[in-house]
Parts: structure tokens; sequence; C-alpha cells
């Protein structure tokens, strides 16, 4: 990392980065070796002692049906609202970057849900989905399906697959318009020049030279319908119905805080760091090298 | 190979900017046509226009006879090689210059044979299977035109391609331009706004300034003839001098100097215009005396500055070889009566005596 | 360009249109549910045009709040909600900039130490370490509190990389001139940075504010008075009240009101805001 032609004073910067490390290492690295540490250990009934059990913890997660189904659901469940939320919003910016005049409104009305909590989001879609006052669900038995997703589990799945999608629409879109904006006008003449109808630039120039975008997109969305997803899972289907919807960073919530298996979720809570450990990793390491041309 | 027509051509943005004011102008089929003027001027609007990247607000452009103005770039028949060579960059050399083919339907194997023979043509066939962010700017600018070549298409339009270029390999590029359209024979229209390569290149030049093609003609009549102010300053380098001045008893009045050129028939106040080469260094007085305030010794020639008229600007004559002069010297100047130029002091237009 | 395809920008309005439409749905609902009685809301279809209870709707749920989620005061609430994202915002804000500057324009030991012990926060978000958070914070004392409150999300690493990405390319010129116009290390960041970083400091603020506003997860856990409750942490706890059935149209006043303090500074601040988030994560 290179430098700024550096100060040479001995005691002013530490001063200035003293308040960021005192904050990390009291409620981050700290509370983070604690959870390390009590991954290793199991307590008993009363909570009044603990035992140091090495990778029992953990071995018996692996192999908890239960756990194992919930990384199923989150892995379902960031590749449904990755997947729904890059398309839509990567459709919606095609077709801002061509509309010249308008462009700006179209933004304005677009990055709202940005701006609105998951919590909040999921009970905005739960409250249309309600099987008795739902707006949607009302169309729904209009065209002869019941929904209920308090009963059945696929329509949890949507329900929360579509309130997170629905949040990131936002941020997926306002990066793609940045990507296609990039993209030297010369390169679409020369291709409307060499005979390429709109259809056919899109796939063969844009969509290529869009990459760069699309893998940091990738690894971001799917990181966030890992981790700040959790509000929406709460605040709707709590996880059911019957597990359906219980993602992984909500089950380290609930066998924690609900559950009070604290051995349990330190060892889920530490496997999902090393997950996140290895998203940050590829993100900087990928992303940053760039495909450059 | 086409016939190119401009016909009272005109480009007015949204917003009320008009950038070109109605530009007539015969291209013939085979010709290399070059449009050249200062930024702004709208030589690059007009060449965007004919290969439809921008739409025509008035008037009428023809491609081989065939009016275009509602024709998308690629059913003109037209390729065009831009300033920054605008190759796809995920795609390699052989890709890139088959693009367009591709998107014409063209079979697999002519696709190949053209390519093959543009990439012989122009030395490429080594870096076939390159990217473009492993080649040099001059490989790329190679590759842009190979791109164009394939086509084999009515016309080839330059968008002021050798501006990126340093400037050794601009001129070399200059030459291989003008060979390989001589060679192809194919209807060319060039931008640029460096006048030297306008000059060298072109079978014929337009000269536009503020949307207006203020002269057409072949590099020779542009510089013994040009038509306004304008074009006299722009061709030429070192540029023209242009003074204002009266005619008085048969002698031209500048300032205070009294000039005998044995002109008739000008009017009572004009602008003259000689260019620095067409002067000589005489012993004796010459037309006038001028103090040597600066001497650029160029090598081949050297630039003599000075102010005999007393004008705002400096007065330039240029001298074969070495001057053997240094500031504070006076000279006396005598210009070539064969390359006097008059114009109109309102229009700013030549004067034929 | 001349493009002969008169449909093509039909379409591309037509589906931006369709866009913003369900994008925009359900908050228009949410906001017309909250203008009807409750017993509007109960009837099938439920209206998807305002009714006539704006006014008292929203005055009750400022006021008494709702009584199915312990009856905490709206108003109260969204008091609690701005200090936080305020205080979330503004420390954070200051942390970093901080940090990233002795990082970058400072030698010392220690120095690649910081940097790397900073950038293991982006790898622990609160999710994921809550329950020994929650623990090392209510040994501190700190439960119910807005210290408790903010102090643990104060600290992350991407306000510092965005700074310390900024800083690095300024010009080292001006550094050189500020010496020699005498300005020492404070002055510089005073005068001089600080100017410069302006608009990626409105662009962080947006950002920033928006995180802390909608904090959910760490206030549910820290807070069990409802002096502290915080306005979007306490929208499950309405929906999700066992006691009665859901008194939704005062829930989606509440949840207008939650909605609308962030989403109006992205609105008002949107063009300084696009910027800076795409500048962000490059």
């Amino acid at each position: 990392m290179e430098q700024q032609t550096p100060y040479k004073h001995k005691f002013l910067p530490y001063l200035l980065v003293a308040p960021q490390l005192l904050i990390t290492l009291v409620f981050f690295i700290w509370p983070a070796t604690e959870a390390l540490m009590q991954s290793f250990m199991v307590e008993n009934t009363f909570g009044t002692a603990s035992k140091f059990v090495w990778f029992e913890n953990f071995s018996y997660i692996l192999e908890d049906e239960q756990y194992l189904h919930s990384v199923q659901v989150s892995l379902v469940f960031a590749l449904a609202t990755t997947a729904v939320s890059m398309g839509l919003s990567l459709l919606l910016a095609v077709m801002a970057d061509r509309v010249v005049k308008g462009a700006q409104v179209y933004q304005t009305f677009l990055i709202w849900p940005y701006a609105v909590a998951p919590a909040i989001g999921g009970i905005l879609w739960y409250f249309m989905f309600n099987p008795s006052i739902g707006i949607l669900a009302y169309w729904l038995k209009g065209m002869g399906y019941q929904w209920n997703h308090q009963l059945n589990g696929m329509d949890a799945m949507i329900l929360v697959v579509i309130a997170a999608a629905w949040k990131q629409i936002s941020y997926n879109f306002l990066f793609f318009l940045a990507g296609l904006q990039s993209i030297p006008k010369s390169l679409i003449e020369a291709a409307a020049i060499d005979g390429a109808s709109p259809f056919k630039r899109f796939w063969d120039i844009v969509f290529p030279l869009l990459s760069p975008t699309t893998f940091f997109l990738l690894v971001v969305n799917v990181v966030y319908a890992f981790f700040d997803t959790f509000g929406i899972i709460h605040a709707t289907t709590a996880g059911g119905p019957a597990n359906s919807t219980a993602i992984m960073v909500y089950k380290v919530f609930n066998d924690g805080f609900v559950g009070l298996d604290y051995g349990s979720s330190a060892a889920q809570s530490v496997i999902l760091m090393m997950l996140v450990g290895v998203f940050t990793l590829v993100q900087f390491k990928y992303v940053e090298r760039k495909v450059q041309y | 190979m086409a016939t190119v027509e401009f016909r009272e051509v005109r480009k007015v943005y949204p917003g009320g900017f008009e950038a070109i004011k109605g530009v007539n102008l015969g291209i013939e089929d085979g010709e290399f046509i070059v449009i050249v003027g200062p930024s702004g001027c709208g030589k690059s609007t007009l060449l965007r226009m004919v290969a439809g990247l921008e739409t025509i607000s008035g008037g009428q452009i023809c491609i081989d006879s065939r009016v275009v103005n509602n024709l998308e770039p690629g059913q003109r028949d037209i390729a065009m090689v831009f300033q920054n060579y605008a190759l796809y960059p995920h795609m390699n050399v052989r890709e890139n210059m088959s693009y367009g083919l591709k998107n014409h339907g063209f079979a697999k194997d002519e696709i190949d044979r053209r390519v093959q023979e543009a990439a012989q043509i122009l030395e490429l066939s080594p870096l076939l299977e390159r990217k473009p962010r492993e080649m040099s700017g001059g490989q790329r600018q190679r590759v842009a035109m190979g791109r164009a070549i394939v086509r084999e298409p009515k016309a080839f339009l330059f968008d002021e391609p050798l501006s990126n270029l340093d400037a050794k390999l601009r001129v070399q590029m200059r030459l291989e331009i003008k060979s390989l359209q001589k060679r192809l024979g194919t209807t060319s229209i060039y931008v640029t706004h460096d006048q030297v390569e306008a000059m060298t290149l072109a079978d014929r030049l337009v000269v536009m300034n503020g949307g207006i093609a203020e002269q057409i003609g072949t590099p020779a009549q542009v510089y013994d003839k040009p038509s306004t102010t304008f074009v006299a300053s722009f061709i030429g380098s070192p540029s023209m001098n242009l003074l204002s001045a009266r005619f008085q008893e048969g002698k031209v009045l500048v300032g205070d100097i009294s000039l005998d050129l044995d002109v008739k028939g000008l009017p009572g106040q004009f602008e003259f215009g000689i260019r620095p080469e067409h002067m000589d260094v005489v012993p004796g007085e010459g037309d006038v005396q001028m103090k040597v305030e600066l001497v650029e010794e160029l090598g081949a020639d050297s630039i003599l500055y000075g102010n005999p008229f007393g004008t705002k600007e400096f007065f330039q004559a240029r001298v074969n070889g070495k001057s053997g002069l240094k500031s504070g010297d006076t000279v006396g100047l005598r210009f070539h009566r064969d390359s006097l130029h008059f114009f109109d002091s309102i229009t700013k237009t030549r004067l034929n005596l | 360009m001349v493009e002969n395809r008169p449909w093509l920008n039909f379409f591309s309005h037509f589906v931006l249109f369709l866009g913003v439409l369900i994008v925009a749905f359900p908050i228009w609902i949410a906001f017309v549910a909250s203008t009807h009685p409750p017993e509007a809301l109960f009837t099938n279809p439920i209206p998807i045009w305002p009714g006539p209870d704006l006014v008292k709707n929203y005055s009750e749920v400022l006021g008494s709040g709702i009584s199915s989620a312990g009856g905490a005061s709206v108003a109260v609430m969204l008091k609690n909600s701005l200090i936080m994202a305020l205080a979330i915002t503004f420390g954070k804000i200051v942390i970093s900039l901080m940090a990233a500057y002795a990082i970058v324009f400072f030698d010392f030991p220690f120095r690649m130490l910081s940097f790397w012990v900073i950038f293991m926060t982006l790898m622990l978000p609160v999710e994921v370490r809550i329950v020994p958070t929650y623990a090392v914070v209510a040994r501190l004392d700190l439960l119910n509190s807005y210290t408790g409150l903010t102090l643990p999300l104060i600290a992350s690493a991407t306000a510092t990389f965005l700074f310390r990405q900024f800083f690095m390319t300024i010009p080292k010129e001006l550094i050189e001139a500020a010496k020699i116009d005498g300005a020492g290390p404070v002055k510089f960041f005073v005068d001089i940075l600080i100017p410069l970083s302006r608009t990626n400091i409105a662009a962080l603020f947006v950002i920033l504010f928006i995180y802390g506003w909608n904090q959910y997860l760490w206030p549910l856990l820290i807070t069990s008075e409802s002096s502290y409750a915080t306005i979007v942490m306490s929208i499950q706890r309405m929906v999700m009240s066992a006691e009665a059935d859901p008194q939704w149209h005062l829930i989606m006043a509440t949840a207008v009101l939650a909605l609308l303090p962030p989403v109006i500074v992205v609105v008002a601040m949107q063009k300084v805001f696009v910027k800076g988030l795409v500048e962000t994560e490059k």
C-alpha cells in the first residue's frame, strides 16, 4: 500500500485511529473471539458450568438434519433472490439507459426500496399476501390459487424471496445503470455500423462488457441474501412454516436467543463468519482485479 | 464504390443550435475527400450524418444515388474508422474484423477469405488471435481499418483516426492510408483538424467553419486561391499574413507604409494577404523594411518575426536554410507579385482581380 | 443515431413504467391502508384508493401508539430512531475520517496491523456475532441506553475504506504546498482534506443514515423498555402480537412513518447519493 509522503508525528496517528480501533476491539474482536471459544464448549442444562468439547458442536450441527436443511434453505433463498432481483434490475437498467428523456424521473422512483428497512419491506409484502385481507392473495384467489404462506412452505419462500428481491432492485439498478453508462458509445456505434440490431448489440457487446459489474453484484447480492435479510424472515415468517424459511442467520438467532443453546449458536456463527470471510476475499481478490480490457 | 452527395444538408440540435447550416457537395466514385476545420466547425457532425449516427434535420444525403436519410447505420453499406478505434475489447482481431460480415449474413468461407486478405494487406496476419489490449496504438488502428476493409463498403468514413498516435507514427500511417485507398479505389471521406494531413491526403478538401463549407477544392486550389480569409489563414503553415489595407493612388497602403504592388481595380478598403514563404529577403529596401524581433531557426528554414506595419500581431517571413540574422537586425522584404491575395473587408471573400 | 424502431422506444417506457408500478405498489398499498378505518380493511377486497381517516389514524398512532404492541407512542419511537440514526451516521463519519487519515498520511508502527484489524470487521456483520456482542454490551451495562444502541454499530470498515481510497487520490503536490504554507497535519486535515471530501461525506451521510435508521436486530435485542424502542424494530411486535387481530390500519400508518424519513433523505440527496454509492464499491 503506497503512502502519501507521510507525516512523521509520533502521537497524533495513534490518537486518530484509537476510536475506531477501540470500538472494533471491544465490540467486534472480543465478541468474535468469545463466539469462537463458545463454539468449542457445551453448557450443562442449568447453565452453571461449561465443558470444553473441541469440535463436537461442529460435527453435531454438520450432521444435524435441521441445520443442513437451513443451509439448503439459505442456498435456495439466495439463488432465487439474486436471480429475480438482478434479472429485473438489469432489464430496467437497460431500458433506462435507452430512454434519454425521463431517465432521472424513473430513477427517482426506482430507488425508494433501498431506503426501506428489510423488516418493513417484509411486512408490506406480508400484508399484501395476507391470506384473509391481502390484496395480492385476493387476486390470486380470483385466479384460482389459494395463497397461504402461513401454512404452505413454498408460498412462504416465495413471499420472502419477493420481499428480499424487491428491496435489492434499487441497488442493482443503480450499479447496472452506471456500468452501462461507462461503456464507450463508439463501441455501440461501431456495432450499429456493423449491422447489429439493438438486441444483438446487447448480447454481443454490452453484456460481455458489463461482466465486472455483474460479477460484483452477484457477490453483493448473495452476501445480502445470506445476512441482511434477517429482518425480513424474523418479521414475517419467523422461519416457518415448519422451518421452510429458516435461513442460516435466522437459525443462529433462534438457537441462541430463543433456544438458549449457546454452543450450537456459536458454532453456527463461526461457520457463518468463515462464509463471509470467503465471500469478502472473493470480492476483493477477483472484483478488484476487474476484468480489464 | 459509389458517389456520395450532400444536398443542402442541415443539422439543428434540439435546443436550437445549428451545427450544419447548408452544405452542398458532390463526391465522385473513388475520390478521397478530406473535411478539415477547427474544433466545433461541424466536420465530425457531417461525417456522422453520412454514417447514420446523427439524424439529418434538412436536405438529403445520397450514397450511390440513393437517399439514405432514413436508413439505419447498418443498412447504408458504409464502414467507419473511429478516432479511438472502437475495437470490441472482448473479441480478438479476427473476431473484430468478422463481426460486421457475420451480421450481414456472409458465409463463413467468404468471411475467412476476406479477413485473411485484409490481414495480409495491413500486415496483421500474425496478430489475428490477439486481443486489442495486447496491441500498440498503431496496431489497433490497423485493425480498425481492417474491420472497414473487409466490408468492401460503398464508402470509407474516417473520424480523425490519427489523432491518438505520436507524430512519427502519424506520418507513417498517413502514407499507408493514402496508398491503401489508391489501391482499393473506395470512395473515402476523412475528417481531421490537422491541415497538413488534409493537404497530403486529399484529392479535394472541404474547409469548414461554423457549420458552413467555406471552400471546396483541390489542395492546390485551396492553397493558391483561398476563397475567404478563414481558408487563407487556416491552410498553410506558418499562417498567411493578413493585413487591413487601403487603396490610394494606385498603391496599397498598410498603416503608414505604402506598397507599390502593380495592382489595379481594388476597392477603397480591403484585406491584403501574403504568405511568409512568398517573400524574399533582399539587400536594400525592398517593398518594406522590417526590424527582426525574433528568429526561429528550424534547420531547413527560418521564420523571421517583426512588426513592419505596426499591427497587433507579428508579421512573419520565411527564409530558406539558416537566416544568419539575429534580433535587432533590419531586413528588406520583397513580395512575390504572383502570390498576392486580396479579400473584401466586410464579407472576407476573395477579390478576383 | 438513425433508428427505425419506434416500438422499441415505446417498449422501453412501458417496461420502466411497469417497473415503477411494481416497485411503488407496496408503499402505495401501505399508504392507502393507513388512511382507512379498521372495518374497511376486513372486507374483501380491501380498497386500493385512499380513505378518509388519514389524520385520525396518524394522530392515534403518534399519540397513543398501538394497544396490541404495548402502547408506546410512535412519536417516541420516531425520536429514538432519529437519535440512533444520526448518532451512528455522525459517529461513523468522524471515526472513519480520522482512522483513514491516520492510515494514509502517517507512518507509524502497527499501521498495517491497524489496517487489517479494521478490515476484519467487514467479515463480522452484527447478525453473525449477536450472542457474544449482546453479552459484552450487557456486561458493560449498556442495555436500554442510547450508547448501547449506537456504539457497537459505529466502527465498521466501509466508510473507512471509502475515505482511504479517496485520500489516496489526493495529489502529492497539495500536501507539499500545505507543508510549505506552514500547515501541520491537523490544519491540513481540517482546512484542506475535509472540504475536499465533501461529496464523499454527503454520499456517506445518506448511506449511513439509512443504515442506522433501518437497524432491526440490534435494537430488538438490547432494548426491553418501551421508552427506547425504535420504530423499525417495533413493527414486528405490532404484527405478531398474539393478543388480538393486528390493527392493520395503524400498523400501516406506523410503517409509512417508519419508511418516510430514509426515503425523503434518499430522494432529496439523490444525485450525490447515487454518485457516492457507485464510487464506494469501486
